[in-house]
């Protein structure tokens, strides 16, 4: 059996990704685990963006500009891991701990 | 090509499940970096190389590295086990299935979804790589964006480093 790989194919692989990742926010405790399955839904929203500029062919050449973005977001989700794991530093100096459910003082 | 397909989005799929899955940071941390090769393999399917190899550089290079230093640093314990009410496993359970039925009803509906990969015009001589083309597009059309986010990890550097000092005042 050779079917073809078609964008749905893509499409779909991104979205169960995307669809582990959010499940991964709402059910981890830990807030490290959860940052990275933040980043698992980053990356599979980067596989949707590439699968189309690869099948919206411009003079039969892909789509180069989706590849642009993508080198955007790149860089933008490294400065945002930078920041995001200092700001999880600093809550674990304070509070000893990166279980979210025991950093409840803003919840009451 | 096809059977590759399915071995690396597999290999995407089985990394993030075991991100969500592992009790242990540092495994859900090794997942995650088996996670971005699958990605990085499907974004060389697609012909983009430069992403494909930014996506293991960056990602599961530099972003990674900062990750498990950080879960080292902290020494974080693996979470201890908590039973699940039946209720909510069902609730999780009926939203993913949900999702994954809704997604497929709506690829199959679209039109646009069902083309097979369609073939490149192969180019000869320099400047057809996709390493330069993109690099004339950032350098060209998007001179302003670049000289943002150059601002923009300038900003997250001083930032970190405001934030990783000792007292915060």
């Amino acid at each position: 059996m050779e079917t073809a790989i078609t964008l749905n194919h893509f499409l779909f692989v991104s979205g169960v990704l995307f669809a582990i990742g959010l499940a991964g926010v709402l059910v981890r405790r830990n807030l490290i685990i959860i940052f990275m399955c933040l980043e698992l839904m980053l990356a599979a929203a980067n596989l949707t963006l590439v699968a189309f500029s690869r099948f919206n062919l411009k003079d039969g050449q892909p789509d180069y500009e989706g590849h642009v973005l993508l080198f955007f977001i790149i860089t933008v989700a490294a400065a945002e891991v930078a920041v995001g794991l200092a700001i999880i530093v600093a809550l674990f100096r304070s509070k000893g701990t990166t279980d979210v459910t025991k950093v409840d003082t803003m919840k009451y | 090509m096809t059977f590759l397909f399915y071995i690396f989005a597999a290999l995407a799929l089985v990394g993030g499940i075991g991100v969500v899955v592992n009790r242990n940071p540092v495994s859900a941390a090794f997942a995650m970096i088996l996670s971005f090769l699958g990605l990085a393999a499907l974004f060389i399917q697609l012909d983009a190389y430069l992403v494909g190899v930014l996506q293991i550089l960056v990602y599961a290079g530099a972003i990674m590295v900062l990750f498990i230093f950080i879960i080292m640093l902290l020494d974080v314990q693996a979470e201890e086990k908590r039973r699940f009410p039946l209720f909510n496993i069902l609730g999780a359970g009926g939203v993913a299935v949900a999702f994954g039925a809704l997604l497929l009803v709506i690829l199959k509906r679209s039109e646009v979804g069902t083309a097979s990969i369609p073939p490149i015009e192969p180019l000869e001589g320099p400047g057809t790589s996709d390493v330069h083309r993109i690099g004339e597009l950032l350098f060209s059309q998007y001179w302003f964006p670049i000289q943002v986010v150059g601002v923009l990890l300038l900003v997250a550097t001083i930032g970190v480093v405001v934030l990783s000092k000792k007292e915060l005042k």
